[in-house]
């Protein structure tokens, strides 16, 4: 069964292409209740993930949705959309496809939830919000396929678990449902597989041809970089020269910032006006759809762009991509790369661009890793239960539900297989009646129980539950618009933290130029244009990556083997100078550095033990420099190093790695800190607690969300055994490393503690200072801060006690 | 006693870190915005079930400053309760906790625009309450002096050596002073904007709530 029909065969001659074998392969196996293909990016995945519904769907027979296609990006759905119309036009093909995300507009989701196309292009959040409808049923009745794309992506995520929920659901609705998954190359396609399938359905796997191996190397220049920040603005002369030497180049940046500030300074130097455009998630969705267009239709040279762009979206002829700052881990350096050249049997070509001496080293070890196919990935633990709260306030809105019958359906997602019933059944009353240790709210209970079935218990709630649906956390984020009489040109969105700290005659980028900050009206950052030189920059939200334990590994065995050869000279004297100023980490040894620099002290503690690993022992110093009366400020952690800033300086380090006094009193210290808080806000909001969007909110524009601490502070008082604070703890350790470790790398080091007191910053710390992801302490610090300001203030009004 | 002290319209008034006021020559306890039973609006008007704690911290914070102070009058200044329903649907041990606090205590409810009736809980219910030189109500008036209100539950932000640092806050100047709200829950609200700035007189301060309250010039919006 399953031939290729002739009209499919000829039309592939036509084209001049061949079947590869896992297209044929793909549509040979169709009947598989699930099917995982491995390809590389440009390996004619996504038609071998619809060859199957595409000659299916040949003979107009099938009313209705037949094949829903999930990506994790908006622009890759509608790029999917554009490129399977060609297929289905030349070959005449009575096939409707269309695509539903965020930027769909009304009317058009109104048409297709009346009237389904054949092929449905969406992402996870508006799958969702599809399986909340109570005519679902309707929408969904003849559904025969899935098809999940850049799995690999969704995966290792809380987008991917409720995907995984939604299919739950829809496999309840259309039992013989087939599942396909199309993921570029991983570590463990096994885990993603058990992800994919129905549990405990098997799962085969294919293995299409990896295709040639990538060519990367690092970008040479003639200036050296800095030691620290520029977001590789030193290399724009070879980068420029770059994008004219091909002809579309991708240049990519780890965030939002650093794009909006070499975009800028990349115009500053484009002497050939050469057309680039930059594009990322905080930009006006109508910029984005214009310079998508423009790359598609092959009028730019270039795109300066940050994750919004990645995942193999088939973007015409680029033919180099250039990754300006070290890639947070090796897998998303060999992805982005897939993205250059997509003709199939040609090297993907790729340049690192470092942006600081420090990540030269990185990107050394970076390709070294990428050569040796050594692709790191972080295991995850089970399902997290907010997605689920989440799924079960969904299921609520679609029609009442029996207990039973969830729990079961749920259990058959891969990441929930493991899951009781006692812990369901907890994540139930949460979402009924909020699961407190005070019964309040019988008479309010979110969801009743009725003749055994479950209920919202006022109809109308479903919608707020629907204007609240996903799991992407945002910072708070206000808009950003050109002042004019009448509502302004929208230029993006910036985050509410910097907002606040902006006064009129400010200055900042956004979308490439520089604006300069008018006011506040209405909840909408007003802009007029200016033409200052050197502007304050805005601090986007950006995805947070993924980080590596085996690159910060690597690292060090060079520094210990003297392996420096490798390296441009101006990165060999940078560590020479860090050894003569202070000293190289070694394993084994734990490295602390004291100094002073812009008026704090800091402490930089070296232990190279990957991120989640700092950023635990992050945590436990600042306890102790608390207890010690030092003051700390806040930290920062990369895969190597943590930054602690604060008022007084560190003289001794002993007591400072004191195991007993690490533990003691750890949990309050924990509980009390910024990184649980953080936690679960994210949390809460995901399980519905909060509510960041409600109708008067989308009325006045104002975003009333309710102060997620003062929620935590309270059943932390009131309530220590609540559900909320059990998936905060465990979301949080997901971050961090248990204790345990932490005294195995102290056994380890065994005292082996250097301790180095320098009048400033060295070579090594410098960079560390740009990290983003502060996490601030609230201490002593914070008060004695408070009373310089204000005693301040009050002196140069006048106005001193 | 841990407050800022400071005079109004002649009157020698303390502000505490905890949002309270404290009038010394009349030993009067003063307190805006409480927003009792929060919790139980939000669930009746279908949003989701927050903890149902705030009203017995927010209590537990009043008795602290009703200990410390031990003051023989209260007023509070409004918006005491998320609503009138709110107010009847108290749990028996918080409407017993209100009862304890008023007993030998001469207690005044001013009415806000969340609570604008009488609810059953004993004490005295005005719509402004005058105490030369002083006057309570709930939303200020301009072209007032001497007058003590609430309403805005006023927040400042200051940047403080990179990070920026917001609490609720005192707006005191000449004429008047705006007290922060002092409930629990009610941290969460956006206040501080250009209505302030047109009540306040441009030599207003700010006093910071918090272990130790700390004045500051009242920052100005744009």
């Amino acid at each position: 069964m399953h031939e290729l029909p002739q009209t499919f065969e000829n039309w592939f001659h036509r084209r001049g292409w061949s079947v590869h074998p896992h297209q044929e392969q793909m549509l040979n196996r169709s009947n598989a209740p699930a099917l995982l293909l491995i390809a590389p990016t440009g390996g004619g995945k996504t038609l071998a993930g619809f060859l199957p519904s595409l000659v299916d769907l040949a003979d107009g027979a099938h009313q209705g949705l037949h094949t829903l296609y999930i990506s994790p990006l908006k622009a890759l759905a509608a790029d999917i959309r554009r490129n399977l119309t060609t297929p289905v036009t030349e070959m005449d093909l009575p096939i409707r496809i269309e695509d539903r995300t965020g930027d769909t507009p009304y009317s058009r989701k109104q048409r297709q939830r009346a009237d389904p196309p054949h092929i449905l292009l969406t992402t996870p959040e508006s799958l969702a919000l599809l399986v909340s409808y109570e005519d679902a049923p309707r929408i969904f009745a003849g559904l025969k396929r899935v098809v999940v794309d850049e799995i690999h992506a969704l995966a290792v995520s809380k987008r991917g678990d409720q995907l995984m929920l939604a299919l739950s659901r829809l496999q309840a609705l259309c039992p013989d449902l087939r599942r396909v998954g199309l993921s570029a190359t991983v570590e463990d396609p096994a885990a993603i597989a058990h992800l994919l399938a129905k549990h405990p359905d098997p799962c085969e796997i294919l293995m299409a041809d990896p295709g040639p191996e990538p060519d990367i190397a690092m970008l040479e220049t003639d200036a050296p970089p800095p030691w620290a920040g520029g977001g590789g603005v030193y290399a724009i002369p070879a980068v420029l020269e770059e994008i004219r030497r091909h002809r579309i180049t991708l240049i990519f940046h780890n965030t939002r910032a650093q794009a909006e500030i070499f975009f800028h300074q990349l115009w500053l130097a484009n002497e050939d006006a050469l057309p680039i455009g930059i594009h990322h998630g905080s930009l006006d969705r109508v910029q984005r759809e214009r310079v998508e267009a423009a790359m598609q239709r092959g009028e730019l040279r270039a795109v300066v762009c940050t994750g919004s762009l990645d995942l193999g979206i088939d973007w015409g002829d680029v033919d180099l991509v250039i990754q300006v700052g070290a890639p947070k881990n090796v897998k998303r350096l060999v992805q982005r790369i897939g993205r250059a050249n997509h003709r199939y049997n040609a090297p993907s070509k790729a340049l690192l661009v470092p942006a600081n001496r420090f990540e030269v080293i990185e990107c050394r070890a970076a390709l070294e890793a990428a050569r040796d196919h050594d692709l790191d990935g972080d295991p995850r633990g089970t399902g997290p239960r907010d997605v689920l709260c989440q799924h079960i306030l969904i299921r609520a809105c679609a029609g009442p539900f029996d207990a039973d019958a969830l729990y079961n359906e749920v259990v058959t997602t891969g990441a929930y297989a493991g899951l009781d019933r006692v812990a369901f059944e907890a994540c139930l009353d949460f979402c009924a009646t909020g699961g407190y240790a005070l019964r309040a709210y019988d008479q309010w209970q979110r969801l009743i129980c009725r003749d055994r079935l479950w209920q919202l218990r006022d109809p109308r709630a479903a919608r707020l539950i629907r204007m609240n649906i996903g799991t992407i956390q945002d910072a708070d984020l206000v808009k950003v618009r050109m002042q004019r009489q009448r509502g302004g040109k929208p230029l993006g969105e910036i985050e509410d933290a910097f907002a606040a700290t902006l006064t009129p005659g400010d200055t900042f980028l956004i979308g490439g130029q520089i604006v300069r900050y008018e006011g506040l009206r209405e909840m909408v950052v007003e802009v007029s244009r200016d033409r200052a030189q050197k502007p304050k920059i805005a601090t986007f939200a950006g995805t947070k990556f993924a980080t590596s334990t085996q690159l910060s590994q690597r690292i060090l065995r060079m520094f210990a083997k003297r392996d420096t050869d490798a390296l441009p000279d101006h990165t060999r004297d940078w560590i020479a100078l860090q050894e003569q100023v202070s000293r190289l980490p070694q394993a084994n040894r734990l490295l602390i550095e004291s100094f002073p620099h812009d008026g704090r002290e800091n402490v930089c503690v070296y232990g190279f033990a990957g991120r989640n690993a700092q950023q635990t022992l992050g945590l436990l110093v600042t306890k102790r420099m608390e207890e010690m009366g030092l003051a700390p400020m806040g930290f920062v952690s990369t895969d190597y190093a943590t930054l602690i800033w604060g008022l007084e300086p560190l003289e001794e380090a002993g007591a400072l790695c004191d195991r007993a006094a690490l533990k003691q009193g750890l949990e309050i210290w924990l509980s009390g800190n910024q990184v649980m808080k953080r936690t679960f806000r994210a949390s809460a909001s995901i399980a519905g607690l909060i509510q960041r969007n409600t109708p008067s909110a989308r009325k006045t524009g104002r975003q009333a969300t309710f102060s997620s601490d003062i929620l935590y502070d309270t059943l932390v008082k009131y309530d220590p055994e609540h559900l909320l604070l059990d998936i905060t703890r465990e979301e949080a350790m997901r971050g961090l490393i248990d204790f345990g470790r932490i005294e195995e790398m102290l056994d380890r080091i065994d005292g082996r503690i250097d301790l180095v007191r320098l009048s400033r910053v060295t070579p090594f710390a410098a960079p560390v200072f740009l990290e983003a992801g502060r996490t601030p302490v609230e201490g002593a610090a914070q008060e004695r801060l408070l009373a310089e300001e204000t005693e301040r203030l009050m002196s140069e009004a006048g106005l001193s006690a | 006693m841990n407050g800022y002290d400071f005079t109004l319209a002649g009157a020698q008034l303390t502000a505490l870190g905890s949002g309270a006021l404290y009038w010394r020559d009349k030993n009067l306890l003063c307190v805006s915005d409480m927003h009792l039973g929060k919790t139980e609006r939000r669930a009746r008007l279908g949003e989701a079930n927050l903890p149902p704690y705030e009203t017995h911290d927010t209590l537990s914070r009043l008795q602290a400053d009703l200990d410390q102070t031990n003051a023989g009058t209260v007023v509070c200044l409004g918006d005491s309760f998320d609503d009138t329903q709110a107010a009847q649907s108290l749990l028996e041990a918080e409407k017993l906790w209100i009862a304890r606090l008023q007993a030998g205590r001469r207690w005044i409810w001013i009415e806000g625009n969340h609570d604008p009736g009488p609810v059953d809980l004993g004490g005295t219910h005005l719509h402004e309450l005058p105490l030369p030189p002083l006057t309570f109500r709930h939303i200020a008036r301009p072209g007032q002096s001497g007058e003590l209100s609430g309403h805005y539950h006023p927040k400042v932000t200051l940047p403080v050596r990179g990070r920026v640092i917001t609490r609720p806050a005192f707006l005191v100047d000449v004429d008047r002073v705006i007290l922060p709200a002092y409930g629990t829950y009610t941290g969460g609200l956006r206040s501080h904007d250009s209505v302030l700035n047109d009540v306040m007189r441009p030599e207003a301060l700010a006093i910071l709530t918090g272990n130790v309250p700390r004045a500051a010039p009242m920052p100005r919006g744009g």
